[in-house]
Parts: C-alpha cells; structure tokens; sequence
C-alpha cells in the first residue's frame, strides 16, 4: 500500500451541536485528500468555503466531526497539535511580541528540547533561508510586513515538520511584495523537498505555486488537480468561473461529432472545438469563454458582428467589453501598441480560439 | 492666560493634531472652555492639594517645618499606620490580582458554562458600598458570628478583626479591578499567538508560561499598582473592621474629627498620598507603555477555547468556589437586614427597613438629590475633557490630562481633608453647603468617564470631525452633533459608575457633609458605631437597590427597547464601562 505524507478520508466538519441541524454549521463536507512527499497542494476558494477549517484540522486546532486524517500512514485525529509534526504559518504571522526573532525562531527547537549548539545552529540556519540574518536580536514589531511573514516562515520551517502548514500567508502583503514572496515560498519549499498545504483565495496565487489545486466551495472539493487541468478543463461551472478573471459562458448546441472534433451551433455560427468526454449530438453545452480567448478583428471580418461597449488600456494589453448578440463578452488583447485601439462604440468582429475553449454539458434544472 | 494656551510644538506634531493646533485660538468658545475647565481643575484638584500640604507644614509655634512629620515618623510606633497600611496594600494587591487573572483566564480562555452570570457576580464588588463586605465578615466570623459562633460554637477563636479580615474583605472588594484589567489584556491577545506556540510543540502549560503569561505581564504589573492604590485609599472597611491594626486613612480621620488635630492629619495625609501617587505614576508612564502591540496586520478571529474536559472542571470549580463566597457575603447582609440583632435574635423583622424609610429617609433624599445633581455635570464635563485631550492642540494640554486624572490616584480621605482646609473660610467658604458635596462628586468621578471618553474618541476617525467642521459646522456644534452621539456609550457608561460612585462613596465625602446635607453612607457609618450591624444592613440593600435602579434607567435609556432601528448597532450597556477599570477609592 502507497504511504502518502498527508491523507483525509472522507472528512467533515460540523460546528455547533451534531444533531441539532438548525444552529449548526457544515464548514468541511466530505473532504477527501491524498499528498504525497515533497508535493505542494493549494486549497482555493472563496471564503467561508472550508479550506481554512481543513487546514486547521490538520494542524489540530480542530477535531473533525467525522473522518480520518492521517500523517504519515497513522490517524492523528486525536493527537493535540503539539504532539503533531505539522507546522503552521498564519495569516496573522501570530509572531510572539515579547520575544525576539531569534526566539521565535527557537521556540519550536525549544519545546523539542534540543541543546544550545542545535538550536543556535539550526535557527540560524532557518534565518538565512528566508534571508533575515542579521536581524536575529530584533523584536517582531520593528520588522515590516515582508519581514514578519518571513520570521514566521522560519519559524515554521525550522521545527523540520512533515508538513508544512500555509494559511493565506501573504494575505497581508502588498501585491508586489506578494508576487515575490510566492516564488520565494515555493523555491525554499521545492529546495527542502517539504510536503506543504497552502490555503489562498487568489487564484493567481495558486496556480503560480501549486502542483495540485482543490477547488472548494461551500465545504466540498469541486475538483482537483494540476493548475493546468483546474484552469484549462474545469470540472464544472463553478470552477471554470473561480478559476481565470474574466470568464464568459456562451451556450451551445452539439451538432455533430467528428473524430477529437466536436462541432457546436453557437449563436448563429457552428464552430469546432476539441472533444470532451460523455458527450453526444443533441447535448447542450456551456463554452467557457475566457477574457485570452476572444480575438478582436476589424467590422466585417470574424466569425461574429460585435459592439465595443468599454475598452481599457492597460500597457502591456487591452481589455474590451464587448455586446456580442446581448451577451457581454469580455476580451483581453495582447500587446496593443502592434495595432490600432479600437474606441467605445465601435462596431468590430469578434474570433473564438476554439481550440483554447472548453466545453461543459450544461446541467439542466 | 492666553498666551499659555498655544505653542508650536513640534513634537507633539502628530498629523491629525497639527491641523487644528493653529485653528485653536480662532475659536473663542474652545480658548474659553479650556481655560474655565483649567481653573476649575486648579481650584478643586490642586489648590485643596496644596492645602494639605501648607497644614501638615504648621509647626506648633506658628512657623513652618517639618515637625509633624518628626512627630509622626520618628517612632516606630507612630510609624505602624504606615508599615500596616503599605504591608495590607501589598497583601491585598497580590491576592486580588492572582484571583482577577485566574477568573479572567476562566472567562475568557475556557469556554465554561453560565460565563455571564460568574461576570456579573464579579462586578458585584464595584458597585456596592465600600463596607458591606465588612458588615458581612462580622456577621459572619465576628465574635456572635454565624459561622464563629453557631457553626463552630464559639471553640475557634477566630480574630477577624485586623490584618486578617481586611485583607479578606479588601481582596474579595477589590479582585474585580484585576479582573476587568486581565480580562481586557487577555482578549487583545491574539489566539493565532498561542495556536502558534501550540503548533510548535508546546503543552498547555507551556503556552501559558512561555506565551500567555509574558504577554500578561504589563497587565498583571498594572492590575497589582490599581490594587494597591485602592487598598491604600480604603476607608470604609478599615474603619469597621481594622481593630488595632492601624491604617493611615483610619488614623488621618480619627485625628481630625476625634482629636481636632489638622497639621497631624494633614501629615498624615501627606504620607498616605506618597505611596498612592508612586504607584498611580509608575502605573501610568512606566507600566503602561510596556504592552505589547500586536505585530500583525489583520487578527485571525479565530478565538479556540480550551476544552479539555480537566481544564473546563477546574475552570468551572474556580468559577463557582469564587462566586459562591461573593454570594455567601452579599446574602449574608442582604438576609441580616431583615434580622431583629444579628448574632443574638435572628427573628424576621422589617423594622429596620422603617427606620431606614422612616428616620432617616432625609438621607436617602439628600442623595439621590446630590447624586443626580452631579452625575450629569460629571458625565458632560468628562466628555469635554476627553475631547479636548484627544482633538485639540493646545499647551498645558498633557498637564490638563493628568491633573484631571490625578483624583485617580489620591485617596478619598487626603481629598475630604484637603477641601475642609481649603474650602472653610472665605474667600471660598463651601463649608456645610451642597456646593462641597456636589463639586467633590465631580472632581472625585470624572476620571471614570474621561478615561472611557478618551478611549472611545481613539477609536473614532478625526476624518469624520473634519467633514463636520468642512461642512460648516463650529468645534461646539460639532462637538454636540458628531462627537457626543459617536461616544454615547462612553458617556453614559461614565454617567453610570459616576452615579455609583456618589451613592457609595465614603472616604472623601465623610468630611465635608453636614447637619444639612447628610449621606446614606455616613448613616451606616453611624449605625455600625451604633453596633446596629442588621440596620446598616438594611442601609446597603437600599444603596445597592438605588445602584441597580439607576443602572436600570440608564440603560433603558440607552438601549430605548421602545424604539427599534438602526441605532441599536451602535449602542452596548452602559455597565459594560471603558476601556479602563473605574477605580474605587470609595
């Protein structure tokens, strides 16, 4: 049997009294995970979808109400969190104020009661990784944010923990210093080989950082997988929505199958897409129309007449709202000093890159 | 006097004040605010001060010096006030803050049931009179005791009066300043703080010392200072119970009214007011600045409680054992009142309830008449004064702040002497005159409700004056329209315990009543010298009945239940008080 570092069985979560459904509130529903070593997973989703509940579950700040969490092959559910080898970074940093960031450091080595040597060395050690050293006899309060978040990495991290615990730890960051802090997760924890769950609800976030992702929403995992497969093959509506900035949802109707080709009646036009699965002639279907995929051509050309309702500039692209058949469609142009801009109100063509464009079978209520 | 009142201070510079700073002399209604409230505070605050002071330095020939403090420290007899006095206040300062924390960690960190109820029971303490926890000790352990006498059938011979006993009565009295302290330092900490050290291997007991206990520190220092103020400053429990065992504000009264002795009581005074002031200074510029920040941009609100089934016991045995003997105190007096003698003849009697209505019911008027005369004046003048702290650039404004403050930290009985020196001959003669009574209430209360004003204005965006004042409006209208309405709950918080105050105070008020103006709680004074220890029973059910209702009205009030809309968000109890605990130095 496969050993995986992290595994939740069919958890769930129910705050407040078991029985009285009234006042009781299903956080985690039915959460079932697998991480193998030196793997990095990302929950993501909105909040109050549960991520953070299951986070702290692992790390032990909270029993599941019914399932199994498993560290290393053992059922840990009743193990307190100070006997568990999980190490948790917070979106609070909950640096301790009164000590120093050596001692924060140390706190954990401490607690394991190492000798001086050790824990001099290994804090050290710890401090360096995230480049604070020098800043060892410092109290937490005169550091900046950037640096706060990085003591409470090294805190995190020093203890060796067999999995490293992420909750929205650059939540608190400016967006520059949170693009920087995202790679410098990800290459320290890539570098040490360290099992980790992060919990974010930026997408952008996740997908820069994760191998796998668990899309969740209200207490259930709606799919999981490498970034490329959440952004690229959503599971269903929800994820294809969560997942990208600016995504459109154009019906369909398949037309006919043909080899990996597919075609579909959209608006007044049947276009091929590539094939997905459990799908048939007849079938409606939903496209996920992401902002990159909508090219924008002079009147005329273009598989459909469109009307530019808002056109924003943004350097290195353009992003136009577009009326297409009383649908706003959103479209993102690369690169807009190569051509001309087009102005508000301008009629244009509009081009699907149907190959970019996936479909869903659209749930009938 | 104008020109005292603006100056470029540099670093005082804080933005928000910068731009009003030079805006303060074009508003005549705030120059001439500042100067009556500063007038007011020389007057009332410092000038009876200095009284004490000038008196104690009369020596017997007329000249001045330093012979009463000769007189009063040079024997070691003569020094015993002192020694007993500090040696109660540490005693007393240690065990109520071991209590207030282990309460406030109960409430506040374990999720134990009936949490309201052990709360409301610790507030008993502050808003009853200072001595009815002595009456209930006597009726209790005194030598016809009902414990001593009829429990244990007078075998023990239990010595309650002295060090013993008050240091029972001032801790149960006191605890609930430690608590309020603690329990406020204990909710600020961050429970992402103590997750985090749990995270890293630390034991509950770990987490408490290394973690939650550090943090606590400045708090648990600031809880032990107010403490040991309060016991130094006790007068009503003393004077029941201290027997032999000398306290200096027992000692500085008997002087002057028994032994007619102004500069000894005076000196006393003097003596007595060193410590107290010490403590109230290193409490506000040492201890104070000590606290933690909290490191973090946005707190995880995320509150765990401890639920170990062991640790829930304890808390709740701590819990009920603490509120048990609270109640076993109040009970005890609450029954006793209705008891023919205590001790003696416990037949069910309401005739003291008639001499309390009947034969002294001018008591009962003459205060409620002084204490609702006072308590709006002190509620209003402390949000003035908070405001001005908090908005207004101006110089002498850090000394207006701290001499508001200073009735902190003086002891009723310095300022009961203080005003009968000060205020008994012309050219200000309020001697006998409700004006004494009512300007003491307010000078001695307001630093309640400055200290809940000013914590309120910090909260408020300056922002949302400056749109007032950007829209048209002058600093008083301002002041009436924005401001007061935004720290409403602070004013009526300050309304409540100014209230309390009046109806329960002691110490200073002793001095200067009259045969005109007589207080409830110099009538129980009378009745325990009178040994009629069921009638001043009767007494403090009335006080603590008066308490109740005013609390009841005010938060009526507040809370208007007749009305409903989108102003109750705003609004909490008004008992629920500041962010500073009211001091009691009844």
């Amino acid at each position: 049997m496969d050993r995986y570092s992290v595994e939740l069985i069919d958890v769930t979560k129910i705050f407040g009294h078991r029985e009285a459904a009234s006042d009781s509130i299903v956080a985690v529903n039915g959460v079932s995970l697998r991480l193998i070593q030196g793997e990095l997973l990302t929950l993501l989703g909105p909040s109050g979808c549960g991520k953070t509940t299951t986070l702290r579950m692992v790390g032990g700040f909270e029993t599941p109400t019914y399932g199994r969490i498993l560290l290393d092959g053992k059922v840990i559910n009743d193990v307190p969190p100070h006997r568990r080898d999980t190490a948790m970074v917070f979106q609070s940093y909950a640096l301790f104020p009164h000590l120093t960031v050596f001692e924060n450091v140390a706190y954990g080595l401490r607690m394991r009661k190492m000798d001086a040597c050790t824990i001099s060395a290994k804090t050290r050690h710890a401090l360096s990784l995230v480049g604070l050293e020098g800043m060892e006899e410092r109290p937490p309060g005169s550091l900046s944010g950037g640096q706060q978040q990085r003591v409470a990495l090294a805190r995190a991290l020093v203890v060796e923990p067999k999995v490293l615990l992420l909750d929205e730890p650059l939540s608190n960051l400016d967006a520059r210093l949170r693009a920087q802090m995202r790679i410098e997760i990800r290459k320290i924890q890539q570098a040490l080989n360290m099992t980790s769950m992060y919990v974010t609800h930026d997408q952008e976030e996740a997908m820069s950082l994760s191998d796998r992702i668990a899309v969740m929403n209200h207490g259930r995992i709606e799919q999981i997988g490498t970034p490329q497969d959440v952004y690229a093959r959503p599971a269903n509506r929800f994820v294809a929505d969560f997942m990208g900035s600016k995504t459109t949802f154009l019906d369909g109707t398949v037309m006919s199958l043909d080899g990996d080709q597919v075609n579909v009646q959209v608006l007044d036009a049947v276009l091929p897409f590539e094939k997905v699965p459990d799908i048939a002639p007849g079938d409606k279907v939903e496209l996920v129309v992401r902002s990159e995929t909508v090219d924008i051509v002079p009147p005329g050309k273009g598989t459909f007449p469109a009307r530019i309702i808002h056109a924003a500039y943004f350097g290195s692209h353009v992003l136009y709202e577009v009326d297409l058949f009383g649908t706003n469609v959103t479209a993102e142009i690369p690169d807009p000093q190569e051509r001309n801009m087009f102005s508000r109100g301008s009629e244009v063509g509009i081009n699907l890159k149907t190959r970019s464009i996936y479909l869903l079978r659209k749930v009938m209520n | 006097m104008v020109s005292l009142l603006i100056r470029q201070e540099a670093e005082l510079g804080r933005p928000l004040n910068r731009r009003s700073q030079s805006m303060v002399l074009k508003e005549p209604l705030v120059v001439f605010v500042i100067i009556a409230i500063a007038a007011a505070l020389v007057l009332f605050v410092l000038y009876p001060l200095y009284s004490v002071l000038k008196t104690s330095l009369m020596q017997s020939d007329g000249t001045i010096g330093l012979e009463v403090y000769r007189n009063l420290l040079a024997k070691s007899y003569n020094r015993r006030p002192l020694v007993n006095s500090i040696r109660l206040g540490v005693i007393v300062a240690v065990l109520g803050t071991i209590i207030g924390f282990i309460f406030a960690y109960c409430t506040t960190r374990v999720d134990v049931p009936l949490k309201g109820f052990f709360k409301a029971v610790a507030m008993f303490p502050m808003i009853s009179p200072p001595f009815i926890m002595s009456l209930a000790t006597i009726m209790l352990f005194g030598n016809n005791g009902l414990i001593t006498k009829h429990f244990l059938g007078g075998l023990v011979n239990f010595k309650i009066y002295g060090l013993r006993g008050l240091v029972i009565v001032e801790t149960l009295a006191y605890f609930p300043t430690a608590y309020l302290v603690l329990s406020g330092v204990l909710q600020a900490i961050d429970s992402s703080i103590e997750d985090a050290a749990r995270d890293l291997g630390a034991s509950w007991w770990q987490v408490f010392r290394t973690v939650t206990l550090p943090l606590a520190i400045p708090g648990i220092a600031s809880a032990l200072l107010l403490i040991f103020i309060e016991s130094l400053a006790d007068f009503g429990n003393p004077i029941i119970l201290s027997g032999d065992y000398q306290v200096l504000a027992v000692q500085a009264y008997l002087r002057i009214t028994g032994l007619y002795d102004l500069p000894g009581g005076a000196g006393l005074a003097v003596i007595l007011l060193v410590p107290s002031l010490i403590a109230f200074f290193v409490q506000k510029y040492w201890v104070s600045k000590r606290s933690y920040v909290t490191v973090t941009g946005k707190p995880s609100g995320q509150r765990i409680s401890r639920n170990e089934p062991w640790v829930k016991t304890a808390a709740l045995i701590v819990c009920v054992v603490l509120t048990a003997i609270i109640l076993l105190f109040y009970g005890t007096a609450f029954v006793g009142s209705f008891m023919t003698l205590w001790g003696v003849n416990y037949d069910f009697t309401l005739a003291n309830y008639r001499h309390v209505f009947q034969v002294a019911g001018e008591y009962i008027k003459d205060t409620l008449f002084l204490a609702t005369v006072a308590t709006p004046i002190t509620g209003l003048l402390a949000m003035i004064i908070a405001f001005l702290v908090v908005r207004k650039q101006f110089f002498g404004r850090q000394a207006l702040e701290l001499v508001s403050m200073l009735s902190f930290a003086v002891p009723g009985t310095v300022v009961g002497i203080g005003y009968i020196l000060a205020f008994n001959q012309p050219p200000i003669l309020l001697t006998g005159t409700a004006s004494i009574i009512i300007i003491l209430f307010i000078f001695r209360n307001m630093p309640t409700g400055i200290q809940s004003g000013i914590a309120a204005l910090q909260q408020i965006d300056p922002s949302i004056e400056e749109a007032s004042c950007d829209l048209g409006a002058d600093s008083g209208t301002t002041f009436r329209k924005i401001t007061l309405p935004l720290i409403a709950p602070a004013f009526f918080s300050g309304l409540v315990f100014s209230f309390v105050r009046c109806v329960t105070a002691i110490s200073a008020i002793v001095f200067v009543v009259s045969g005109r103006w007589k207080l409830i709680t110099v009538a129980v004074l009378g009745s325990v010298e009178n040994s009629d220890l069921a009638q001043a029973a009767a007494f403090c059910v009335v006080i603590v009945g008066m308490v109740m209702a005013a609390i009841g009205i005010i938060n009526l009030l507040v809370y208007q239940p007749w009305k409903r809309g989108p102003q109750e968000v705003s609004k909490k109890p008004a008992i629920s008080g500041g962010a500073e605990p009211w001091i009691g130095t009844a």
